[in-house]
């Protein structure tokens, strides 16, 4: 596989090239990761996207790079020390870099005699399909999508202007995931919550879920559900609950500092068993933190927010196949149970992008709630085996429904009895013994003997299996890992029965403090022997942890 | 069994002796008979705080949810399903202090609920602390110097956010009350009615005979459609309390607007068209 990086100044235009070129890599059949990396400014600084692309299966990024395509000066110097041997550097005529492995092109010069000097992306990109030896075959249905009718011409002559300005450097390699689907973490999740029945979604617009709700107002009126942005995220969990309440499924998305204000209302869903589903795509904090990277650091506030105690599901997306089904799941649980389902995913995850199967519709089930059966005055929160009163939605002409944010009686009302509270605290936890049945074991991956067992959960998944992977074909040692995505409830019979041939266990997150690891000792007294923890706001890589892991080793 | 009867039968409170609330739930209570509603198409919301127990002594739908945070529960449940019939009851301090920002905010939504402030001028669960529409110099337990905030006005807070329907009421008036309640209630839009009531409590200063002597009647010549003079008439808070409906406009609502909503079914009933799916998944291919 290879990987190329892509690298300029904001507003220069390195994520729709990114976004066009990762399109065209996936027509051509290949899998492709990509990664953004932004920083929080509308114009200048220095972003990039990584691309990776091949006939194989891909799970992460990397970045060791094949190629870079710079659109500044800075590019080149931040990044060429990650250039693997043999690899080129891709830049215009006017910089002033040397070397036997820069290839220039009067990008700029061309574009101005094109007429428009923003087609220099699409330059670049010709260059790019040229240098790995592929054909210009999809690009007018590529940008026919991508640009504006009254660009299409300017970029198609600016593609094969930059197309005929390279050599051919590699052989195009035949890949069989032309027709598989090319999407990002955050379009995963909003069209799962669309396949899952949502018809109601507030959020406050908060870097990186906010693409949740464009792609959900993207569609709203042709799918029916309401997409409101809501006065602040208090509110948009409120009106969650409220349409929820009401008989419209319901969710909210945020990211940490977003959740921190959402924290009283997850109570309220927890108490007066309204089903929601609230998304936290995680970024550094606390507070502001780094706005636009990434971190798995929320785990334990989401575990534990809100007074009170109450039942609650927190599920980590691992990537972005799993990011659909996993919202549908969600809502399914919600459902099920009355109870907040949190979906935890990442600024990694939620801007990049990934080939996956297409999904599918047919497999998928939507639960269903029963229609209540009783018999005289409706009771709410009735005392039953399993937990699970039998939800009526109001508005039916077969009883009155009630919800209370103060503890209540089977009919909803108030209530300070204490033998009542205490049946209906049990009751609400009852619900987790059913639930427990259905919590989804970690994925364990690698060899069936191992000395070292990684434990990662959420967007780690693809870097720890390509990892252990390369490990156990080149390091002479065996390794395997448990790949959470369940995390709370913690699931932990594999965990318990897959530590015991461990001689080191090895949590790998994307947090200073370790946070699986503390919630698997609290839970199991099942203790890491070591951790590779990164809270730099980039995304660990497979390389990063391999060579984490052998030095933890060579202890 | 379904309970078919249109009462709206009330249970016991927990409301002080002499408290105003009385009045407001006996005025809606009738209100919401005399517009014969059904008792399983109404539901009555709220935050937390004395007002807000409203909901719980009503035989009908009921939401209590957080302190504060009862508009956007309540608009979204009307989005939800546009055929029940949302009246949120709630208190100043729930309204107007810890909601505020849903106050502003969901006045320019105009989703079709009516808001009934039960607008004492302290705070009554909390026992006796100074509220967002408490006098200048009002002394309690904390304000003990006397508030030193310019009290809140609601009315003229509501003109200038864009509200259709903005009154006031007096829960000593249950004639006018029940009127105002019924003519919320119709409006199509958000419709505020704050109502001034007696804490017998915690407030020894705006008590029945302080509100009694003060409030009139806006009468014919007045026109509520004029937004300036309403506006004068939201600044009249003294001697001379005036109430009745301050302004009024019919504007476009929320579901007016919404293309999602423009169907006849509720949004709670309307189902996915399956073929969708395919069609977004081939999107990304």
């Amino acid at each position: 596989m290879y990987n190329i990086l892509l690298g300029g100044a904001a507003g220069q235009g390195v994520d729709t090239t990114g976004t066009i070129l990762e399109k065209l890599l996936k027509q051509a059949g290949y899998q492709i990761f990509s990664m953004k990396d932004v920083m929080s400014r509308v114009r200048g600084g220095h972003n990039f996207t990584l691309i990776r692309f091949g006939p194989e299966k891909i799970d992460s990024h990397s970045y060791k790079l094949d190629g870079i395509v710079a659109f500044n000066e800075e590019t080149i110097e931040v990044h060429k020390k990650q250039l693997k041997p043999g690899g080129f550097i891709l830049c215009d005529a006017s910089f002033a870099a040397e070397g036997k492995n820069i290839t220039k092109i009067a990008m700029n010069e061309m574009a101005k005699t094109i007429g428009n000097p923003k087609v220099v992306g699409s330059i670049a990109i010709g260059a790019i399909l040229k240098s790995f030896g592929e054909t210009l075959e999809h690009i007018e249905t590529v940008y026919k999508h991508a640009v504006k009718s009254e660009y299409l011409d300017q970029n198609l002559q600016a593609v094969k202007q930059g197309f005929d300005s390279v050599k051919k450097h590699h052989e195009h390699k035949d890949g069989a995931y032309a027709k598989w689907m090319l999407l990002t973490g955050n379009q995963a999740i909003s069209l799962g919550a669309i396949a899952a029945g949502l018809k109601f979604y507030s959020a406050y617009p908060m870097s990186p879920s906010t693409s949740i709700m464009e792609y959900l107002a993207g569609k709203m009126t042709e799918a029916g559900i309401v997409v409101e942005q809501a006065e602040d995220e208090i509110a948009a969990i409120n009106m969650a609950i409220g349409a929820s309440f009401a008989g419209a499924k319901a969710m909210t998305g945020t990211s940490g500092g977003g959740f921190s204000l959402m924290v009283e209302a997850l109570g309220l869903s927890g108490i007066a068993e309204i089903p929601i589903v609230v998304a936290n795509i995680q970024r550094p904090g606390p507070a502001t933190g780094l706005p636009t990277r990434t971190e798995q650091s929320d785990l334990n506030f989401m575990i534990s927010a809100s007074q009170g105690e109450f039942p609650r599901m927190v599920i980590a997306v691992k990537n972005h196949e799993d990011a659909f089904y996993q919202t549908i799941r969600a809502f399914n649980m919600a459902e099920k149970y009355q109870i907040p389902v949190m979906l935890l995913s990442d600024q990694y995850l939620a801007d990049s992008s990934a080939v996956v199967e297409p999904f599918d519709f047919a497999k998928i089930k939507v639960y269903q709630a029963p229609e209540p059966i009783f018999e005289g005055e409706y009771l709410r929160y009735k005392l039953t085996k399993d937990g699970i009163s039998p939800r009526l939605i109001p508005g039916t002409k077969r009883g009155f429904v009630a919800a209370d944010s103060d503890e209540h009686d089977e009919a909803g009302k108030i209530i300070e009895c204490a033998e009542m509270r205490i049946k209906q605290v049990d009751k609400r936890f009852l619900k987790l013994k059913k639930l427990a049945m259905e919590i989804q074991e970690p994925e364990f991956i690698g060899s069936d003997t191992y000395d070292t067992l990684l434990i990662g959960w959420g967007s780690t998944y693809g870097p720890i299996k390509e990892a252990v992977q390369y490990l156990n074909n080149t390091s002479g040692k065996k390794f395997a890992a448990l790949l959470f995505g369940d995390v709370y409830p913690l699931p932990t019979k594999l965990l318990a029965e897959k530590v015991k041939a461990a001689k080191n266990i090895v949590n790998v997150e994307q947090n200073a403090t370790g946070q699986l690891a503390r919630l698997i000792r609290e839970t199991t007294s099942i203790t890491c022997t070591a951790s590779i923890l990164k809270y730099d706001g980039r995304q660990i890589s497979g390389e990063e942890i391999i060579a984490a892991v052998l030095k933890e080793v060579a202890k | 069994m379904s309970d078919t009867s249109k009462e709206f039968c009330m249970y016991e409170t927990a409301w002080c002796p002499g408290c105003g609330n009385f009045g407001i739930i006996k005025c809606l209570k009738q209100a919401l008979e005399e517009l014969n509603k059904d008792p399983h198409e109404v539901l009555l919301m709220a935050g937390i705080g004395q007002a807000a127990k409203t909901p719980q002594y009503l035989k009908t739908n009921s939401f209590s949810g957080l302190h504060g945070r009862s508009l956007p529960a309540a608009i979204a449940a009307k989005i939800a399903n546009n055929n029940l019939t949302i009246v949120v009851n709630t208190g100043e301090g729930d309204s107007y202090g810890e909601g505020g920002n849903h106050f502003i905010h969901n006045i320019r939504r105009n989703v079709d609920i009516s808001h009934f402030v039960h607008d004492n001028q302290v705070y009554g669960l909390t026992k006796g602390q100074a509220s967002p529409t408490s006098s200048e110099g009002f002394v309690t337990g904390v304000q003990t110097e006397g508030s030193m905030n310019t009290p809140f006005n609601p009315l003229m807070m509501a003109i200038a956010a864009g509200a259709g329907f903005v009154a006031r009421s007096f829960s000593g008036d249950p004639v006018q009350l029940v009127e105002l309640m019924k003519k919320a209630i119709l409006y199509k839009g958000y419709a505020l009615v704050d109502i001034l009531q007696p804490c017998v409590t915690f407030n020894k200063i705006n008590t029945f005979a302080y509100y009694k002597k003060r409030v009139y009647h806006l009468d014919e010549s007045y026109d509520p459609h004029d937004k300036m003079a309403a506006i004068q008439k939201a600044l009249e808070f003294g001697d001379k309390i005036p109430t009745g409906i301050i302004y009024q406009e019919q504007k476009q609502t929320f579901y007016d607007k919404n293309k999602v909503l423009s169907t006849a079914i509720p949004l709670c009933e309307q189902k996915l068209d399956p073929s969708l799916l395919e069609k977004y998944s081939q999107e990304f291919i």
